[in-house]
């Protein structure tokens, strides 16, 4: 008898509908899998025999073929055991052939036959609900994750024997839990109250967060570069529903979920010595990369001068475009990569504060332009972070502003941006290109242009006379001006990056 | 109207057309030019054609004045010959004085027959110290109101550009190359600036492309055009070095910017200061060299280029203070007492005075020499 089953199969950050058929016939006792399983899909043979008959089932003793469609699509993982062992309840009729209808099924057997959770629950249901499916049963620990998907009835069963009653009608489970009951238990995100000092900072970080500029940080080691750096998901915007949905399902493929909606922005700090496949996702199964996990929110490049070349060179693009493409034999895959990017190195080769530094002028040239390059391109602002002088450490009262405060003013900034972006491919200032920049930072009086001239009296390129407009575009946005101002401009050449490939010049 | 007579006119396209044929003939670029332009006409064309090839061709034989000058009106190039009121009488001392300039550029005319103009030029590869100096020079004159000759290179001509523009003071740039050309273009921004309030000036006709041997008869112009000429940093030998020589033929002053006794790119200042070039460590002996130390001119020019860089408003003052003492960005605010929002663009007002600097990572320090 001949039973056919819907799975989904995680490519990337989305899911693949795969159809898993079994074939039960007469014949000597044999068990086959076909349709370019990988030997993880392989092994699913052992742990569905064993499952079902751990579960009072019978494994029928003829031959057992699965085919898994489409047969040109590589299967990697353990998300198929469900649907190989529905499919042989149902060839061989212990379950009624009339189920599971319009019901699609993800999970791995334990070899006692209870159901354990798999990566990427949300890319899965949100796929079983594009592809028409009703119904997806999941193991429990995956159940509120997939439920994020409305309109799809999420079914968390904690094992074969479970499934087995569902499907013979004898047993429903409970709804998975409702979203708003799902927010116990997580940690406050850090605030900026908590950081004493850092001024010059904090300013940029607003800067950076209110435009979706990209930022370099300069400073000693140990002066708090990553732990300012931490705050800046508390002050950008809140993801909307549908962001949180994308962030959720990002971490769900990757296998980071906590199976909570998302409610902040992902901050991502993957370590120097990371490859270029790390950062932007690869490999012959591909897997998303630290920019595709920090999709919608921050990724953090600490000592990024230690960076290899190739590494930085690849986020290059993806930083561009908001997503990266990868290729990899017969097939390419697109992964979403639109994340801010926050770096941070030392001030100079010798990495000591301001004062103590023994480098001369040539050889903070070379260190710098050691990090030029196409990444710095992609960098609006610059900020000094220091070690805070002992007094401000020890002083009792912090004055500092919390992080709601600055992201009331970063969500007010970003909205007077949608408003004036509207219709542009630009959703805030830091992604405006050259052509919108002129049209949208329009400069009060001449006076001011020239102001801008006379700074860089022509070694400012094109493009970093663009930056700075952009960056003087988010400082008037933040003061609620819709006119730029000499102050403006003047504060952000400020924190302008002087390329040395300029200075060079 | 173009201030360029018919014949003066033909001789300044002449020279473009044989500019090729000038190139393939130097191998050596030098003096053997001067003596070259100085021909007339017709030896002109003698010496460059190559007889081997027959019955030379007739450069210029539909030489139309007329059209020329449409052409350069579209080209926004002005002409100016030696029989202009406005060409400058100090370049007629030239033996090969060029007898007609193309001019590109909004500037006043006049500019160029200023009687105290100063050169400043230097090496194309520069050590910071000489790109400091050289824009702290650049500003100075423009400050004092001396219009700055330079030739548009990379390097110390480009700084010394730069530092002229920020003060907003009177640019003129020669070219080796026709005035409408900008070379290099990796500068060529700082042409669009210099041409937006001043003068870009070249003896080749719109459209030319600078040759070899053009570059030390752009010297001579720059030599010719100024009071003196100072050598920022140059090697020895160098085209600097060769600006240097004319402006000693003519009797011009020249003078020279100290530098490291290590560095390759002090020696040939170094050696210019040897043989008795003044000696300049800033814009305040410039101005002296220029106008002498006890004339009521030099004295009002000095103080005019220390007011420009003379800081009244306390806050800026106690900001460059906090610069000097290498503090971070937030040991400047405190010093300062201002919020970090007007620390930031205080310092790149500063910047635009050319107090300090910045570093390639963002790091501020006061110039060397802030006149």
């Amino acid at each position: 008898m001949l039973a056919s089953i819907a799975t989904f199969a995680l490519t990337g950050v989305d899911s693949r509908e795969v159809t898993v058929e079994v074939d039960v016939r007469r014949g000597l006792p044999a068990f086959t899998v076909v349709g370019l399983p990988d030997a993880g899909v392989r092994e699913a043979r052992e742990r569905v025999r064993a499952a079902m008959l751990n579960s009072g089932l019978d494994f029928p003793l003829q031959r057992i073929t699965a085919n898994l469609a489409p047969a040109s699509l590589r299967k990697a993982g353990t998300g198929f055991d469900l649907a190989l062992a529905v499919g042989v309840l149902v060839a061989s009729g212990q379950v009624p052939a009339s189920q599971p209808d319009r019901t699609a099924v993800s999970g791995e057997l334990s070899l006692g036959g209870a159901l354990r959770p798999v990566r990427g629950a949300l890319a899965c249901a949100l796929g079983a609900r594009a592809a028409g499916y009703e119904r997806l049963v999941v193991a429990v620990e995956n159940a509120e994750e997939a439920a994020l998907a409305d309109g799809l009835q999420v079914l968390a069963v904690p094992s074969l024997t479970r499934l087995v009653e569902l499907l013979r009608g004898r047993w429903r489970p409970d709804p998975p839990p409702r979203r708003s009951e799902t927010r116990a238990g997580s940690s406050p995100a850090p605030d900026l109250a908590d950081v004493r000092g850092q001024q010059d900072a904090k300013r940029a970080l607003e800067i950076a967060a209110a435009g979706g500029h990209n930022l370099l940080m300069v400073g000693p080691p140990g002066a708090g570069k990553t732990m300012t750096a931490r705050r800046l998901p508390g002050i950008l915007p809140p993801p909307s529903f549908d962001e949180a949905l994308e962030i959720t399902r990002i971490r769900g493929a990757a296998g980071l979920g906590d199976g909570c909606l998302a409610l902040e922005r992902p901050f991502r700090a993957p370590h120097h010595t990371t490859s270029p496949q790390g950062l932007v996702g690869g490999g012959s199964v591909p897997r998303p990369g630290e920019i595709t996990l920090a999709h919608r929110g921050v990724l953090f490049l600490d000592e990024i001068a230690e960076f290899s070349r190739a590494a930085l060179e690849a986020l290059r693009q993806p930083l561009e475009d908001g997503v990266v493409e990868i290729t990899r034999g017969q097939r390419s895959l697109a992964l979403p990569a639109r994340a801010m990017l926050v770096a941070a190195c030392n001030p100079c080769p010798c990495a000591h504060g301001a004062g103590d530094c023994r480098c001369n002028e040539l050889d903070r040239l070379r260190y710098a332009r050691r990090l030029s390059g196409p990444l710095l391109d992609r960098i609006d602002l610059i900020c000094d972070v220091q070690p805070p002088p002992a007094a401000e450490l020890v002083a009792r009262t912090v004055t500092s502003e919390r992080s709601a405060a600055v992201r009331d003013r970063v969500v007010a900034a970003r909205e007077r941006q949608a408003w004036r972006l509207a219709g542009d491919e630009a959703l805030c200032n830091g992604h405006m290109d050259g052509r919108a920049t002129r049209r949208h930072a329009v400069l009060g009086a001449r006076g001011t242009e020239r102001l801008l001239g006379s700074v860089e009296a022509g070694t400012l390129t094109g493009r970093g006379h663009d930056r700075v407009l952009r960056l003087a575009r988010t400082i008037a946005d933040l003061a609620a001006r819709e006119r730029i101002v000499a102050g403006d401009v003047e504060e952000a050449l400020g924190y302008r990056l002087v390329s040395p490939v300029e200075m060079a010049a | 109207m173009t201030g360029a007579c018919d014949s003066c006119l033909r001789r300044g396209y002449l020279v473009g057309q044989l500019a090729a044929r000038i190139a393939a003939m130097l191998d050596r670029p030098g003096k053997r030019v001067g003596a070259l332009l100085s021909l007339s006409e017709d030896e002109l064309i003698e010496a460059v054609s190559d007889r081997s090839a027959g019955v030379p061709d007739i450069p210029l034989r539909g030489f139309d004045a007329c059209r020329e000058r449409a052409e350069m009106a579209d080209r926004g190039v002005r002409a100016l010959c030696r029989h202009d009121g406005r060409y400058p009488p100090q370049l007629l001392q030239l033996q090969d004085a060029p007898a007609v300039l193309f001019v590109s550029g909004h500037g006043d005319l006049d500019l160029l027959a200023h009687d105290s103009s100063v050169a400043l030029v230097g090496t194309r590869r520069p050590s910071p110290y000489g790109r400091e100096v050289a824009q702290g020079l650049g500003r100075g004159m423009a400050a004092a109101g001396v219009p700055v000759v330079s030739g548009l290179a990379l390097g110390i001509d480009a700084e010394v550009h730069r530092g002229c523009l920020a003060a907003d003071g009177l640019a003129v740039a020669v070219l080796a190359c026709g005035p409408d050309v900008p070379y290099p273009r990796t500068n060529r921004r700082l042409y669009d600036r210099v041409r937006e309030r001043g003068l870009v000036v070249s003896e080749l006709p719109p459209g030319q492309r600078p040759y070899r041997w053009s570059f030390p008869a752009r010297n001579r112009i720059m030599a010719g055009l100024a009071r003196i000429t100072v050598v920022v940093e140059a090697a020895d030998p160098s085209g600097s070095l060769i600006t240097t020589q004319f402006a000693t033929q003519l009797g011009r002053g020249v003078g020279a910017v100290p530098g490291q006794v290590t560095s390759r790119v002090a020696a040939g200042t170094n050696n210019l200061l040897k043989d008795g070039a003044a000696l300049v460590t800033g814009s305040q002996d410039l101005l002296d060299e220029l106008f002498g130390s006890e004339s009521d001119e030099g004295r009002a020019a000095r103080a005019q280029a220390a007011a420009a860089v003379a800081i009244d408003d306390p806050v800026q003052l106690r900001l460059l203070e906090a610069v000097e003492a290498s503090l971070g960005i937030d040991g400047i605010c405190a010093h300062a007492g201002v919020p970090v929002r007007e620390a930031r663009a205080g310092l790149s007002r500063l910047e635009r005075s050319g107090h300090v600097r910045r570093d390639p990572l963002g790091g501020y320090r006061r110039t060397a020499v802030p006149c």
